[in-house]
């Protein structure tokens, strides 16, 4: 499909800063029509401030876009949908509150009636094997089926270039086999591809060629299928990363034990979990896999304290936690990482010294008698951005002024430095760079040695794969029995995560 | 107490012209909710919308031009409401709370010129042979045309919301702004639209009590009208018909106490009076003790402000 | 066009200058409002922020009065700040501050002419009871169905007017006074009386209370745990639920304190300058209480500078009112151009205002 020397979309020397912050400085690159083109990057390269400048979203600086030989410059996303780019995001463009078709309508520059429209859904969902019913409210779909509701919105304007941020973070093995089959057969009918990645096997596998972006740089175009992911991986991080050591050491007695767990989310389009038991020892690293959606926000609430439940279904020690609060639960030893740094894990305006306090103040005895010892806290924070390596100017700084994998280290730092016998961590490296990410998961892995069990619930397959012992995944809010990570297969897991969650058939079963 | 000097058909007409200045505001408030602000301002915004009309009608004659003027008056208060709220990202509920502390004190300042002068009456829409006839007649066809105007925007909105485009952009914007910027509309654009209608609203909702309830200017005439407009946004869980239906039901109450108070009831008139505040606060328990009807049905945006990040 | 910009640290500068800057431009706004009344500005304006505290022949009724002013203002806003940071709306103050002077000149009157020194005690503490009372209706009705507090709060105003009235004409209603409405007057019976404590200062128990309300709520804020709890409830809710706060504790605790304080103020107000309960006993210190709040910052000793200022705007309007002609109107319009000129002004903490052409927002 490429080399026939024409292009669809040009992009020269594209330059956009922010203060502070160069995110794209002379990008150049080209897309055929038909074209599978992988846009390659780690976390903060500069990906998404593309995309967002080819979609409409953001103005360049400077730099020049040709789309079909002309000059392409859309002052809004409208005019983008107009000319034949269409964008599936990864994350903040479904409303909840209203139906598939709603949604459908309002990514559409012109749509037809409400009934005509539901009908086209439905025949452009079984032309491209998309099951959807357009009359279902988007809050009770699940992540794959809100991303099909993201791609049919985008296919039933015919687009001449498909732009996807992300796709599979949301998908099962089984269904990104699926979505594959998709975007090859859209692919063969002429629809040019823009595919935003930084995992490099599915880049191998789908991509015909990959520009490579580093500190906003391209550093390297390539055809990806000739290189091996550990190549692409150097040019995309720029250094050879050091996979984080283990050794082997026996386990001792189980410190968190959780059995017959069901608690109802506190969200209305949240998923309830229902009979989940798993337990963990000392020096152990459960992982807990799983397409976003599926429970996981809830279980580190219903582990954390946050939300409570009956006393014995939960145990820390043998001690029975489950409706302790978030306190007690510290000072049981167990300590928790939520999934959402700002807002959840840390206060965005307060100083990193309060948010020192916020989780610590029980262990290290940072108050007594109802007074914080300022003095103390202050030493605390210190402890963990010098531990940790947190970038900061200082511990006055805001929790909002870091960078999100500074942030993340500050997090992570935070908890396992209270010398905890549990740790609960969600999604501990999303959204992290690599070298942060390798140093959080090095620190999870340090922490176990040293004797906690440590529970890390994760979408990323391959941080489980590579730092858990045993592996267990959540499909609708129930967890499945957790088996060794040692010897499973990818095919294994996938089932695990539910499978293909019935994406032949025509309807998602939910619970 | 003299019962018999209630007659219900008279009841239910005087409760539909009570229910009217709530009517309006709750509707604009509604739209302005549906968009995601929270405009706590409602009862400034009648105030200062009861004073120009007031106003006006005066000065120009007409009570046409009062309502024209009333409407005004209302929207120029929320323009500040919404610069301060969507361009200087202000907080929505002081703000709101800035709007009806500075209308009531602004009102007053404009109003003193009016103490005691009566507006130009609003002339009932002349129905001709159906308003003789009995019952029906005093209920339907007895009334000015704001009373009809009220039911016919509650209409309009319901329409707007649920069958056009302009109302699934302005539903989407409220649910999650985020999604809406990404997609390409003008979030705080749509959400100025959605605070000046709601502050046109009030605005004629306030004048209809200057102009026709009581009819003429004192102090805080609308006596906390915007703050039960606001429950009753609550009561109809967000849907335009129940603003009517809960309208309705507190013009009742008004108009029943005021009966009894005339008909010389043996409870003080002190209490009689707080009765429709009471019954608000009611009718608010009751609604918002059903977790996930509210939850599902109030916009999920709703007070929280919209930045575009980059 | 202008757009604006996060900073990434909250600027400490901007934090304590927005205030100094939202008065000007109220000064300057409201110049131009008493210009259009016929006034001239400057006049105006110096008579409101200067004569009452330095004209020769003024400065000795109205300094005194300052406090008196003040004090119901700061007692009432140290208690709404506390909600106020914590995301918690107590918007009815005014009905608290009702309730506890109708609690307390009634404790008190159930004992006339009695003269036991106990008596006063009594009455203050049944003062804080009564608001404190009325603002755990809101509480309750929150943290038990979730019911809007801000809502509740407002309403509840206007039950306490009623019932204000229903006192002041039936069962608080002095048997000596002919008939007309009002109960007996509490502060010329010694032993209910809130007297002024240092002649010519206008310091009566109720400024006492207010000072000791500012260091409390500053060390609270400041050194205790469950202040910095009330910070991050409102900064980052569900953080608080991370960190181990119980949002209902919280809710409870906030209008607990911010009705007891209120009331506090409404006791000391009908004992003192007030003297009775009558039918417009109450004169809006609940309301103008939330200006302070606000100019203060939430911040104990921004608000104690706030309340003098505010203190200052109604004694000086009072003036304007007796010297120029000034409808009293014209100082809570003004009063309420205050806040909004503050409102507009905060985000200079959290942004920058960048001029240019940028892409919309």
């Amino acid at each position: 499909m490429t080399g026939t020397g024409e292009v669809l979309l040009r992009i020269e020397g594209l330059t956009k800063a922010y203060p502070g912050v160069v995110a794209n400085s002379d990008v150049s690159f080209a897309v055929a029509p038909g074209e599978v083109h992988a846009l390659l990057g780690e976390n903060g390269a500069g990906k998404s401030t593309l995309v967002k400048m080819i979609y409409g979203l953001v103005k360049p600086d400077s730099g020049t876009m040709t789309l079909r030989g002309a000059a392409y410059a859309p002052s809004k996303p409208g005019v983008a949908r107009q000319q034949g780019v269409a964008m599936v995001f990864q994350h903040f463009s479904l409303f909840e509150a209203l139906n598939v078709a709603e949604n459908v309508a309002l990514g559409m520059q012109n749509p037809p009636g409400m009934r005509t429209l539901a009908s086209r859904i439905r025949q452009v969902s079984q032309d491209y094997g998309l099951p959807l019913d357009p009359d279902r409210l988007v809050g009770d779909l699940s992540a794959g089926e809100r991303q099909r509701v993201e791609i049919i919105r985008c296919l039933l304007q015919d687009p001449k270039l498909l732009i996807m941020d992300e796709p599979t973070s949301v998908l099962t093995p089984q269904e990104v086999d699926i979505l594959f089959q998709t975007l090859r057969q859209l692919s063969a009918e002429g629809t040019a591809i823009l595919y935003i990645s930084h995992k490099l096997e599915e880049i191998r596998a789908l991509c015909d060629a990959a520009t490579i972006l580093r500190r906003g740089k391209v550093v390297a175009t390539c055809t990806p299928r000739e290189k091996s992911a550990r190549d692409l991986a150097e040019m995309m991080v720029g250094e050879t990363l050091t996979p984080p050591a283990r050794s082997a050491k026996a386990k001792g007695a189980v410190a968190l034990e959780v059995s017959g767990l069901s608690v109802p989310s506190p969200n209305p389009f949240g998923t309830s979990l229902k009979n989940i038991g798993f337990s963990v020892q000392k020096g152990e690293i459960l992982g807990i896999a799983g397409v976003a959606g599926n429970g996981q926000d809830e279980l580190l609430l219903a582990l954390s304290g946050e939300v409570r439940t009956a006393r014995d279904r939960i145990r820390i020690n043998g001690e029975g936690c489950g409706d302790a609060g978030p306190n007690e639960r510290r000072r049981a030893g167990l300590v928790a990482a939520p999934e959402e740094r700002l807002g959840h894990a840390a206060a965005p305006d307060m100083s990193l010294t309060e948010n020192a306090l916020l989780s610590g103040a029980v262990r290290k005895g940072l108050v007594s008698r109802g007074f914080i010892d300022w003095a103390a806290t202050r030493a605390f924070a210190g402890q963990i951005v010098d531990g940790f390596d947190v970038r900061t100017p200082g511990i006055w700084v805001a929790a909002r002024a870091l960078s999100g994998g500074n942030l993340q280290k500050f997090v992570v730092g935070r908890e396992l430095s209270q010398a905890p016998t549990v740790v609960v961590v969600n999604q501990p490296t999303w959204g992290v760079d690599a070298s942060a990410a390798a140093a959080i998961r090095q620190a999870l892995i340090d922490r176990a040695a040293e004797g906690a069990a440590v529970v890390v619930i994760s979408q990323d397959l391959d941080e489980l794969l590579e730092i858990t012992d045993r592996f267990a995944a959540l499909n609708g809010g129930r967890l499945t029995e957790p088996r060794p990570t040692q010897g499973l297969t990818v095919e294994e897991i996938g089932l695990m995560m539910g499978g293909a969650h019935g994406m032949e058939v025509a309807h998602h079963v939910h619970p | 107490m003299d019962l018999s000097a209630i007659n219900p058909a008279v009841l239910i007409a005087s409760l539909m012209v009570a229910a009217v200045p709530i009517m309006l505001a709750a509707t604009g408030e509604l739209v302005v909710e549906k968009a995601g602000v929270l405009n706590l301002g409602v009862e400034g915004m009648m105030i200062m919308g009861a004073v120009c009309g007031l106003a006006i009608a005066v000065e120009a004659e007409s009570p046409v031009l009062g309502f024209v003027a009333a409407a005004a008056g209302g929207a120029a208060l929320s323009l500040i409401f919404a610069f301060l709220t969507q361009v200087l990202l202000a907080n929505q509920v002081a703000t709101g709370l800035a709007l009806t502390l500075f209308g009531l004190g602004l009102s007053s300042l404009i109003g003193q010129g009016y103490v005691g002068i009566k507006p130009p009456p609003t002339p009932r829409l002349d129905f001709g042979p159906l308003t003789d006839i009995p019952v029906l007649g005093t209920i339907l066809f007895r009334h000015d045309p704001v009373v009809y105007l009220s039911v016919l925007i509650i209409a309009a909105v319901w329409a707007l919301l649920k069958f056009t485009r302009a109302g699934l952009i302005l539903r989407a914007v409220g649910e999650n702004h985020d999604a809406a910027h990404a997609l390409g509309y003008k979030v705080q654009r749509i959400r100025l639209a959605a605070i000046l209608f709601g502050g046109a609203m009030a605005g004629l909702g306030g004048a209809y009590i200057s102009l026709v309830r009581v009819p003429q200017w004192t102090d805080g005439i609308t006596a906390g009208a915007g703050w039960i407009a606001l429950a009753i946004v609550v009561f109809a869980s967000w849907k335009p018909w129940r603003i009517l239906l809960g309208a309705y039901l507190f013009g009742g109450i008004t108009v029943l106490q005021l009966n009894l108070q005339a008909a010389g009831a043996r409870i003080p008139i002190e209490y009689l009076s707080m009765s429709p505040y009471l019954i608000t606060i009611l009718v608010l328990v009751i609604m918002s003790a059903d977790r996930g009807r509210a939850a599902l049905n109030a916009p999920a945006a709703l007070g929280r402000n919209f930045h575009a990040s980059r | 066009m202008f757009i604006l910009e996060k900073r990434p640290t909250p600027s400490r500068f901007w934090m304590a200058a927005t205030p100094i800057l939202a008065v000007i431009l109220t000064m300057i706004a409201g110049g131009l409002m008493f210009a259009i009344l016929g006034k001239d500005p400057f006049v105006a304006i110096r008579t409101i922020f200067w004569d009452p505290l330095f004209d020769p022949q003024f400065a000795s009724y109205s300094r005194p009065q300052l406090l008196v002013k003040a004090g119901p203002l700061i007692l009432i806003a140290i208690g709404l700040s506390l909600g106020f940071r914590a995301g918690i709306w107590n918007i009815g103050a005014e009905g608290q501050y009702i309730m506890g002077a109708i609690f307390g000149a009634a404790a008190g009157l159930a004992f006339y002419p009695s003269e036991n020194r106990l008596i006063f005690p009594l009455m203050v503490a049944a003062g804080a009871f009564g608001g404190w009372v009325w603002a755990m209706i809101p509480a309750i009705l929150r943290t038990r169905f979730r019911t809007n507090e801000i809502l509740v709060s407002l309403l509840l105003v206007y039950v306490a007017q009623s019932l204000l009235a229903s006192m002041a004409l039936g069962a608080l209603r002095s048997p000596d006074g002919g008939g007309f409405p009002g109960s007996r007057n509490l502060s010329q019976w010694a032993t209910s009386a809130n007297p002024e404590l240092i002649v010519g200062t206008g310091m009566h128990w109720g400024v006492v209370t207010a000072f000791i309300a500012v260091i409390a709520s500053y060390i609270l804020l400041q050194r205790h745990i469950l202040g910095f709890q009330i910070r991050l409830a409102g900064e980052a809710p569900r953080a608080a639920r991370f960190a181990g706060v119980n949002p209902n504790r919280l809710v409870v605790l906030c209008l607990g304190v911010s009705g007891a304080l209120a009331g506090l103020a409404g006791l000391f107000e009908v004992t003192g300058p007030a003297g009775q309960i009558s039918i417009d006993f109450n004169s809006g210190y609940g309301f103008t209480a939330i200006i302070v709040a606000f100019l203060g910052r939430l911040n104990p000793i921004g608000i104690l500078l706030a309340g003098l200022l505010m203190a200052l705007t109604y004694i000086g309007g009072e003036l304007a009112q007796f010297m120029l002609g000034l409808p009293s109107a014209a100082i809570q319009a003004f009063q309420g151009m205050l806040l909004f000129f503050l409102l507009a002004v905060d985000m200079l903490g959290n942004y920058r205002i960048r001029l240019g052409f940028g892409r919309a927002a």
